[in-house]
């Protein structure tokens, strides 16, 4: 017994002095401090906390060592008959409460700080989809989708044979990072379109649920310029492990010039579906936003996943019935996880894909779908 | 050491309707599923899992009842299936409360929230800002688009009082059996399996107006909880009622003493437990 | 407990016949030892399959990238393992010791009920053989986790109106168990055998059979409302229609919580049994121990949303879920210095059972630290949904909840078979499964706290060294478990006689009857003093 205690013993050590040994710093064993105030705060609770129990550990495992060394019937004691001590009992039931209680109401005056969103000089409005991330900076009216970069996405399809150690932020890098500020605080306004995600970033120790139909808020702000990574933290389906979160903190005006830039190209891509396009175009950028938004699902190589996903590759919506299958990507199809992409893709986007999943795998109708069509079908 | 109690517990010695009772069930809720999904032979395996499903019931109870009759059970078996009964009775209660859980979430917080009060103020603000119904409502997106209410005055009114007078005419009954009253008992049972009757009948006109009105199980949280609640209650009433009925038979056959009557009492509880649900959505569903 | 029992089984054999002969015996039995052996069978083999579940699990996560299995079929095994390592292995686990020392223990010819005892029973392996064959349907088998959330649950394929029909026979099964084990100690406890005499493992069970009958029926009104949202279009979890999604994860929490506490509440009795067997020293602090066990049970009840912290619930929800959660660690330190104190200057020996509940004191109450810290609020909202969480609840349930009902096999398995188990062999399936255990579950802590999320198939390169290690754990720690199959098997058929008390230590009605036990124990019953 004593043995299990002594490699317990340099387990829970090990976790605690690494926690504050920087050698090990790169080995990631313990929560990460932050860049934030709260963070901070959050990350000495925790140490706090560790430390308390890893004490009472000491005593409740120490004496549990002593009576195995020393009141074992091989050293011919004989056992005492105490049976009972309401003075021992009232001791260790107020005890343990005082020290309840002294960690409880620093934690409610923490909480009662961490859920104050008012005075946000920013406000994001970040929506989860399967299985990417939306976000609109309702003040600058910046709006974009953020998901998995192409390399990660790459190597971590099944038999690709890349090795993941040799991907750059492997599952953790994206597309389009969110761009913030630093010194401001930012609210954030976190929805799902679908199922529940969770939007969580540990550098700023805020993570909360992004629940369909609801608005759930969070604040932060960031003191430290940087790049700081998070990722999807609520089961969301089959890619729930591939949703990562990258947020890059810039300092006031290089965030200014993001925004500018931003609203620049998305004047462009707007215009886009007020001129023809040609078939090569069309097939180029619709392989591109399908690998980003439908691959997922129904696989690259179109053929889904047998009773999840259909095969778009021979299905004869896609074959036949031009304005069911632009309507299915516009609307989505309500109670599965079929979504509407409306709101995520511009006209050009959806006249690429549909135009790419018409004459891609064997699908080869020939046909070309305008933006201008998927236009006037969103008016209607 | 020396002294050992004398009584002896009626242990039978071996049971051939549990697995019965096992294989119908998994019959009955495996053909239901592959019904659901859409399988043309589901509700053809549900059908046989069902009948025997009652198969089992009756040679189950068959066996109690004759064991019971012979004399097979004392006091302390007795308390053994009182003991089952009530805690079996509270099972149900705690299931009713789930559903009354999620009518009082729905009220207090989610409707409250997605009309923007409390933390809700963005919820409302950005996702559903034309969303202005309080109670009974079918929700921001208008489903089944009635916002038909059903009130409690006059149907569920008199269905309260017709199960509250059932109440008193079981307790009667009850009586009876206590002083041996054979006809009252008997007339007490059939009052009040006609009342049960009576009221399930009531609660499928009332739902038929519900339907006439638009009102449907799909009518956002409001049909939801309406029909859910009043449903499994009406299932419960129906099961109570047959459960009585099957005690007006057996009272008929002369079944039942002053003193050992235990499956009358189970009945009788679960009528008054019945009733008391009914009393919480009366309140509940249809006045507040 | 100074119970005098007579040896009552030699003069109340003759009137009953012995079991059936034949598979029917196993059918259609009503008597509690079979019943017993039964639940403790299944629940071994499920621990087999659930085992092989996380054995999935685990290599898939040996290194980074997707190397052996699809997400989707990920997100399959994650959610069956809890599903049949909760209702399969620890609960049917429970009620099988139930089943064959509760009326030992209590002076009771058997179960109160003993053919709803039958079909409490044979629920089980057709509720899991509905629940397992939607693995093979199309579009796979559930893969939103065993929390069951919607609307992600609601997308589930075929496998959904089978997954959810077979949580209710579940739910039936355990609650006619429970309601049989609480008619059987209210009504049939030998004369003289008090409450406050009941050994501690009637208690746990007495007070667990009451959460269980509380909380089954709520799952069951839950997953009835997935039911009917996904089937027949109502609108509980919907805000379209004025519902909400965390309805659910209140109705399925206010569940889940005293769950948990019901797989652990019995294993708190079989560790209170065994640590004064073999301290030679009566328990300390019996009538505390009882009242802390109340305690804990009345306090799982108002704790639920400690699990959902993070789903924006309002400030002064969040604060009183984390004051009351935070309560829960004084009765459960009361039970752990009891154990301690029982321990103190007793004279101890190590047999197997004895270590096993040792390894329990210590690693359960690693669990519950780590317990503790989810309970605080804002630092929750790191931990949550990381391995951290993973961790602490591996720790209270397998060194945890495991160990209890290990350690009560081999406590009780000489009075079930007549032979002593080789202990030997025991000792090194101790040993084996306490290393493996930790190097299979400390690590979760560290990547939990460096941030890897739970429930993902596939993660970022710097959280490979401690997977591997864990990895390693888990294929030891599941081969380990082998030894207790051969362990067993061994002592079913033959080894060194058993004494009737067995342990020089141990005190109880059990041990006063014959090993292996009459097929009919206390009938009539013995009077205690
Ligand atoms: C056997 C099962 C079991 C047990 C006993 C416990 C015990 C406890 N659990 Fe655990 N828990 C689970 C099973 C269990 N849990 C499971 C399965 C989950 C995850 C579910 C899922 O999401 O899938 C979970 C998740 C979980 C969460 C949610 C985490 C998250 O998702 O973010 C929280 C948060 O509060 C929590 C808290 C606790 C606490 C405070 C205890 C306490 O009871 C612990 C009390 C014990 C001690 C504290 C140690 C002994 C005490 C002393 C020595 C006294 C002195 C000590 C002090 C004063 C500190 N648990
Ligand atoms: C009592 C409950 C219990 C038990 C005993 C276990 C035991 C184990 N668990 Fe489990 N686990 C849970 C309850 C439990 N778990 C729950 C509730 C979850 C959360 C699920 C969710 O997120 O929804 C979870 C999730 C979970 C995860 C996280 C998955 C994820 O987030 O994606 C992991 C990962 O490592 C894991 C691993 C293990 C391992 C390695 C064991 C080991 O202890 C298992 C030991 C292995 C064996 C026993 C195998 C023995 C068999 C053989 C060696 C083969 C021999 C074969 C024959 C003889 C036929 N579990
Ligand atoms: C989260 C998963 C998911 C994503 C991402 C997704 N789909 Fe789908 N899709 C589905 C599901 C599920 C269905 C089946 C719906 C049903 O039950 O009819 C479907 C159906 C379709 C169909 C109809 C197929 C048929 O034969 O009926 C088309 C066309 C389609 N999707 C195109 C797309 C395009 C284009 C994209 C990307 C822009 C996309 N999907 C992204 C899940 C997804
Ligand atoms: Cu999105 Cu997990
Ligand atoms: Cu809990």
């Amino acid at each position: 017994m004593n043995k299990i205690q002594r490699v317990m013993g340099i387990l829970f050590g090990g976790a605690l002095w690494t926690a504050t040994g920087p050698a090990w710093a790169e080995w990631e064993l313990n929560l990460t401090e932050g860049v934030t105030e709260i963070s901070r705060e959050v990350f000495d609770m925790h140490m706090t906390v560790m430390w308390i129990c890893f004490w009472i550990g000491v005593i409740v495992f120490g004496a549990m060592a002593i009576s195995i060394v020393k009141h074992r019937k091989s050293k011919g004691v004989t056992p005492a008959t105490f049976h009972e001590s309401t003075f021992a009992e009232i001791l260790w039931t107020i005890i343990p409460f005082v020290i309840l209680i002294s960690m409880a109401f620093p934690a409610a005056k923490m909480l009662i700080k961490m859920e104050d969103t008012s005075d946000a000089e920013i406000t994001i409005k970040v929506t989860g989809h399967q299985w990417k991330w939306e976000y609109e900076y309702l003040d600058s009216g910046v709006k974009f989708i953020s998901s998995l970069h192409a390399d990660s996405r790459e190597a971590a399809t099944p038999g690709s044979g890349i090795d993941p150690t040799t991907v750059d932020n492997y599952l953790l890098e994206v597309d389009n990072p969110v761009v913030l500020p630093t010194g401001k605080k930012v609210r954030f306004l976190l929805t799902s379109s679908d199922v529940i995600h969770a939007w969580w970033i540990p550098a700023f120790a805020i993570k909360k649920d992004a629940i369909p139909g609801f608005i759930n808020e969070m604040w932060t702000v960031v003191d430290e310029e940087g790049t700081y990574r998070g990722q999807c933290a609520e089961l969301c389906g089959r890619q729930h492990g591939f949703m990562p979160i990258v947020v890059e903190a810039r300092s006031e005006a290089e965030y200014d010039e993001w925004v500018t830039a931003q609203l620049a190209a998305a004047e462009v891509a707007a215009s886009s579906a007020d001129r023809e396009w040609a078939m090569d175009e069309l097939m180029e950028r619709g392989e591109k936003v399908y690998g980003t938004y439908c691959a997922a699902c129904h696989q690259a190589n179109g053929n889904g996943i047998a009773g999840v996903f259909p095969a778009l590759n021979g299905s004869p919506m896609v074959l036949e019935d031009i304005e069911g299958h632009i309507n299915i990507i516009l609307n989505g199809k309500p109670g599965t996880a079929m979504q509407a992409f409306a709101a995520q893709l511009n006209d050009a986007d959806i006249a690429a894909v549909v135009t790419y999943e018409r004459n891609a795998w064997e699908n080869e109708t020939g046909e070309i779908i305008q933006p201008a069509t998927v236009k006037s079908m969103r008016i209607q | 050491m020396s002294e050992v109690a004398q009584q002896r517990y009626y242990v039978p010695e071996a049971a051939k309707w549990p697995i019965v009772g096992s294989i119908s069930l998994t019959m009955l809720l495996g053909g239901f599923s592959s019904y659901l999904n859409g399988s043309a032979s589901g509700s053809t395996v549900a059908f046989l899992g069902l009948g025997l499903l009652v198969i089992m019931l009756f040679g189950w109870f068959g066996t109690v009842i004759r064991e019971s009759e012979s004399g097979m059970y004392q006091a302390w078996e007795d308390k053994s299936f009182r003991m089952g009964m009530s805690w079996f009775i509270f099972s149900e209660v705690m299931f009713f409360a789930a559903f009354f859980g999620a009518l009082f979430y729905a009220r207090e917080f989610s409707v409250p929230w997605l009309l923007g009060e409390g933390s809700g103020g963005s919820t409302h603000q950005y996702l559903w800002p034309n969303f202005t119904e309080i109670w009974p409502t079918n929700g921001p997106e208008n489903l089944g688009e009635s916002d038909f209410h059903m009130g409690w005055w006059p149907l569920p009114f008199i269905n309260t009082v017709i199960l509250l007078t059932s109440g008193l005419t079981l307790t009667w009954a009850h009586h009876a059996i206590k002083s041996q009253n054979r006809s009252q008992i008997i007339w007490g049972l059939i009052l009040t399996v006609c009342l049960g009757y009576i009221f399930v009948f009531l609660q499928g006109v009332e739902y038929m107006e519900a339907y006439h009105e638009g009102m449907k199980l799909t009518s956002g949280i409001y049909g939801s909880t309406f029909f859910m609640l009043t449903g499994f209650h009406g299932m419960h009433v129906t099961l109570g009622a047959i459960m009585l009925t099957v005690m007006l038979i057996r009272t008929m056959r002369g079944h039942f003493t002053a003193e050992n009557h235990f499956a009358f009492e189970a009945a009788a509880w679960y009528w008054h437990f019945v009733d008391v649900v009914w009393l919480g959505l009366f309140i509940f569903v249809y006045i507040l | 407990m100074n119970a005098q029992a007579t040896d009552a089984h030699h003069d109340s054999d003759h009137d009953h016949h012995g079991p059936a002969p034949g598979l029917m015996r196993w059918v259609t039995t009503t008597n509690h030892k079979d019943i017993g052996t039964l639940y403790l069978w299944f629940s071994l083999i499920m621990f087999f399959i659930g085992g092989l579940m996380a054995l999935v699990i685990r290599s898939e996560l040996f290194q980074p990238g997707l190397q052996l299995v699809d997400p989707h079929f990920f997100n399959q095994m994650t959610t069956m393992h809890a599903l049949v390592m909760i209702f399969g292995v620890v609960m049917p686990a429970f009620v099988g010791l139930a089943n064959w020392m509760l009326p030992m223990m209590i002076g009771a010819p058997d179960m109160a009920l003993p053919r709803m005892n039958n079909w409490s029973f044979w629920i089980l392996p057709f509720g899991f053989a509905m629940m397992l064959s939607t693995l093979l349907m199309e579009g796979g088998g559930p893969a939103a986790g065993w929390t069951l959330y919607p609307p992600l649950s609601l997308q589930t394929g075929d496998a959904f109106p089978f997954l959810i029909f077979s949580i209710h026979l579940l739910g039936v099964s355990s609650i006619m168990g429970a309601i049989n084990i609480v008619a059987t100690i209210m009504n049939l406890r030998a004369p003289g055998m008090t409450f406050m005499k009941m050994p501690l493992f009637v208690w746990t069970w007495f007070i667990t059979a009451y959460l269980l009958i509380a909380v089954m029926p709520v799952l069951a009104g839950a997953v009835t409302m997935l039911l009917t949202d996904k089937f027949f279009g109502t609108s509980f979890f919907d805000a379209a229609g004025g519902g909400d999604p965390v309805m659910f994860q209140h109705i399925f929490w206010f569940f889940g919580h005293p769950e948990v506490y019901i797989l652990i509440l019995p294993s708190f009795g079989l560790v209170s049994e065994i640590i004064p067997t073999f301290s030679r020293k009566r328990l300390f602090g019996y009538s505390s121990m009882v009242y802390a066990t109340a305690s804990i049970a009345f306090l799982s009840f108002i704790v639920w949303a400690h699990h959902m912290f993070t789903v924006g619930m309002p400030l002064a929800g969040e604060i009183f879920f984390m004051f009351t959660t935070m309560l829960i660690a004084v009765p459960t330190g009361v039970k752990v210095f009891n154990w301690v104190s029982t321990m103190w200057r007793g004279a101890m020996t190590f047999e197997t059972p004895m270590l096993f509940a040792l390894g329990f004191v210590v690693m359960f109450t690693i669990g519950g630290f780590s317990g503790l810290m989810l309970a605080m609020t804002p630092i929750d909202f790191q931990y949550h949904d990381t391995y951290f969480v993973v961790a602490h609840f591996h720790y209270v349930l397998v060194p945890g909840a495991i160990y209890g009902i290990i350690g009560g096999v081999y406590y009780w398995l000489p009075k079930w078979t007549g032979n002593m188990y080789s202990e030997s062999l025991g000792k090194m399936h101790f040993w084996l499964s306490t290393i493996f255990v930790n190097v299979l579950f400390f690590p979760m802590h560290f990547v939990g706290l460096a941030g890897m999320p739970r429930r993902i198939p596939d993660y970022s390169v710097q959280f490979a060294d401690f997977n591997q290690i864990a990895t390693i754990g888990a294929f030891g720690f599941g081969f380990s478990q082998i030894l207790l199959l051969v362990l067993v098997v061994k002592c079913i058929r033959g080894g060194e006689k058993a004494t009737d008390q067995v342990w020089e230590g141990a005190e109880g009605l059990e041990w006063t009857v014959s090993s292996p036990a009459p097929y009919h124990t206390f009938s009539p019953q013995p009077v205690i003093k």
